[in-house]
């Protein structure tokens, strides 16, 4: 029977879960995904994590719950850094994530917890990969090629999010499910900002992508902006973020109100997230004095009602209807 | 010209005396207060920590009585205080303040930039290196004699015979540190701060419990933001003792001391550094465990990082060691009443815990 990865459908899921299911499925291994976040999911992770973690922490901790039952091991890694850049690394809750886990949910199975650190560069990522074949009792050669394979996995997925799909489209798409068309018929430019893992989780944001899609609003996230062009807008803040995906979303904001004229900003925000306090006046303050553009930030938690929500996009969008109409 | 600088504990008789030596007006900013808060949350972010609302409300207010320019420390990450420099900055600026915010990075990290700042600022009263390095070198003297008087007076507190004389003495001696100027001064100062802490009536027959104190720095040192915490406890009758002293938090961050023992003391539980002093406050409670203390509090701002992935695994520590761990999250909301019954009650478990470990009730 071959073995079963448990890799939970949270946090860098929304980021790199191509590479490592092909990577795991590569060397011959199962790999077993939580179901989408449901009610349930959140409940269990309340119940495990620390009250004050943010609530995709706590989503992580039970997708973990979800998982531990039916897999042999678990993918939890640390992710430190993915970038040569310098002091660039992971929100702390990343850092110490497999410790965390391990501390608060007992019945684990045992987790594959590598630390990702591509600071020096690439070949790192080779070094991961031996690590984790190693422990999964494959040799150099299964690994090379899964890695490859992976790597291969990855450019595809990266190339479907800059066509403007989705990750939860894309990777629909690369699993051959179904063909999604892009909605051509809108009235107004949203970016929608904030990260993967809070803006792709439909359950957490109460699906706001379709909410807008349906109001005829035309999105752009983060994930579409090629990653040179993210990086040629670094220049514009005084001092980088310390942390990858916050550093992104900054970029990615910049690029919006300068390059491409969006009609608004909405950035998603998890209630208590640390890097996303700086982030989120940031852009905020940038919006201001480099448009100005119509910025709203909305604050998600484990209590995110939709009906509060659908009112507050229904008026920011009458707005910039009525805005643009007047312009 | 008029230079500003955060408050963070007893520092700021230090930064005084360095900023005048320089040649420049020293503006502290009005002592820490209910406004101070008001202002700062009112221009932060919702979810920035309380260190940063107290400092921006600090700059606000020292802006207001014409303050010229602040300096600050900064940092590298990934605890979001290394970013504060520029988000205040920002801040000020919508507000329409040109009041310039200087940010000291570590001299590790790119030591042009770190002398580049400080020939700014010398250079405009003519200063001249030698004499930087002298004055610098007195401040820093000045600034652990203010951390070797704060560590005594925790030490006597809870022995003192009449409730409250410790703190009293301890104003004292800052106001003698205060107006020590020289070397000389200072070295004075020192004996006679000692004198006068150490003649206060004690009584040793005692049984004190004695508690660590961890947690995100600028909350430990400063008792604007914790409410007093290391004198309320110590009134109570508790020898406490903290971790973190700004004298060798600096020293450290200088390179003069590793830090080596801490974590090793913590790599069971977590073996990454991950931002903050997260890794120092389980480190130290495996460390105060193995030293015998009863108890210790975390401090942390609300919504820290470092401290909530800390907290996570103190958890776990707290049981293998059996210390109990009392956290505290401290925001512009917390109450001075409220902690304090918090605190009693968990001095009151730690004594009847003494009491069954000792025998004297089952």
């Amino acid at each position: 029977m071959p073995t079963k990865i448990g890799i939970p459908r949270a946090l860098s899921y929304y980021a790199y879960y191509p590479f490592w299911k092909t990577f795991f499925e590569s060397l011959g291994h199962e790999t077993v995904t939580s179901p989408l976040t449901t009610k349930h999911v959140l409940d269990n992770g309340i119940k495990e994590a620390v009250t004050d973690a943010c609530v995709p922490i706590k989503l992580f901790h039970g997708h973990v719950c979800d998982l531990k039952e039916k897999s042999d091991f678990l993918f939890v890694p640390r992710f430190v850094s993915v970038c040569r850049e310098r002091k660039v690394t992971f929100c702390p809750k990343f850092l110490g994530l497999p410790d965390m886990i391990k501390t608060s949910i007992s019945g684990l199975p045992p987790l594959l917890d590598v630390r990702i650190d591509l600071k020096k560069g690439w070949a790192e990522l080779f070094k991961v990969c031996v690590c984790l074949g190693k422990r999964l009792d494959n040799n150099l050669m299964e690994i090379s090629r899964a890695l490859n394979r992976g790597i291969k996995a990855q450019k595809r997925y990266e190339k479907l999010l800059l066509r403007e799909f989705t990750p939860v489209e894309a990777i629909a798409m690369l699993e051959g499910n179904k063909e999604f068309v892009q909605n051509r018929d809108t009235r107004l430019k949203f970016a929608l900002l904030g990260f993967p893992y809070t803006v792709y989780d439909k359950f957490i944001n109460v699906d706001i992508i379709n909410k807008l899609k349906k109001m005829g609003v035309k999105i752009f996230t983060t994930e579409m902006v090629p990653p040179k062009i993210l990086l040629s807008q670094a220049k514009k803040v005084p001092k980088n973020l310390f942390w990858y995906f916050s550093n992104q979303v900054l970029r990615a904001a910049l690029y919006y109100i300068d390059h491409v004229k969006v009609d608004g900003i909405i950035h998603i925000t998890a209630f208590g997230c640390g890097p996303d306090a700086m982030v989120d006046k940031m852009i905020e303050l940038e919006a201001k004095h480099r448009g100005p553009v119509p910025f709203m930030s909305i604050t998600i938690d484990e209590h995110t009602g939709e009906a509060g929500l659908i009112t507050r996009l229904e008026a920011f969008v009458d707005m910039l209807l009525l805005r643009s109409e007047m312009t | 010209m008029k230079i500003a600088f955060p408050y963070m504990g007893t520092s700021h008789i230090a930064f005084k005396m360095l900023i005048r030596d320089l040649g420049h007006e020293p503006m502290v900013p009005p002592k820490l207060s209910k406004k101070t808060l008001t202002y700062g949350t009112q221009h932060s972010p919702e979810f920035a920590c309380l260190p940063f609302k107290i400092l921006l409300g600090s700059y606000l207010e020292a802006i207001e009585q014409g303050a010229e320019l602040i300096i600050t420390s900064g940092g590298s990450g990934p605890c979001r205080a290394g970013y504060y420099g520029v988000l205040h900055q920002k801040i000020l600026q919508d507000l329409g303040y040109d009041t310039k915010i200087i940010v000291m990075e570590s001299p590790y990290r790119n030591p042009f930039d770190f002398l580049g700042k400080i020939k700014s600022v010398i250079s405009c009263s003519g200063v001249s290196w030698w004499t930087f390095i002298k004055v610098f070198y007195k401040a820093w003297e000045k600034l652990k004699l203010l951390d070797e008087t704060e560590f005594l007076s925790h030490q006597i507190r809870p022995f003192e015979c009449l409730r409250g004389e410790t703190t009293k003495v301890f104003k004292e001696c800052l106001n003698v540190i205060d107006e020590s100027q020289t070397t000389e001064q200072i070295r004075e100062a020192r004996k006679l701060t000692q004198e006068l802490l150490n003649n206060i009536s004690q009584d040793h027959t005692r049984k004190v419990l004695k508690i660590g104190i961890i947690g995100e720095i600028y909350v430990v040192l400063e008792p604007f933001a914790n409410h007093d915490l290391e004198v309320t406890l110590g009134e109570m009758g508790v020898l406490t003792h903290r971790s973190i002293y700004l004298s060798d938090w600096t020293r450290e961050s200088t390179g003069y001391e590793s830090k080596k023992n801490i974590i090793k003391a913590a790599s069971p539980y977590i073996n990454e550094l991950f931002g903050g002093h997260g890794i120092y406050s389980v480190g130290h409670t495996v460390l105060y465990s193995q030293k015998g203390f009863d108890g210790v509090v975390q401090l942390a701002p609300f919504t820290c990082i470092p401290e909530i992935v800390a907290k996570t695994i103190l958890a776990k520590v707290s049981n293998d060691f059996a210390i109990p761990v009392l956290t505290v999250f401290l925001d512009e909301q917390t109450g001075k009443a409220g902690l304090q019954t918090r605190l009693e009650a968990f001095v009151d478990l730690l004594g009847q815990k003494r009491a069954i470990q000792e025998g004297v009730v089952t």
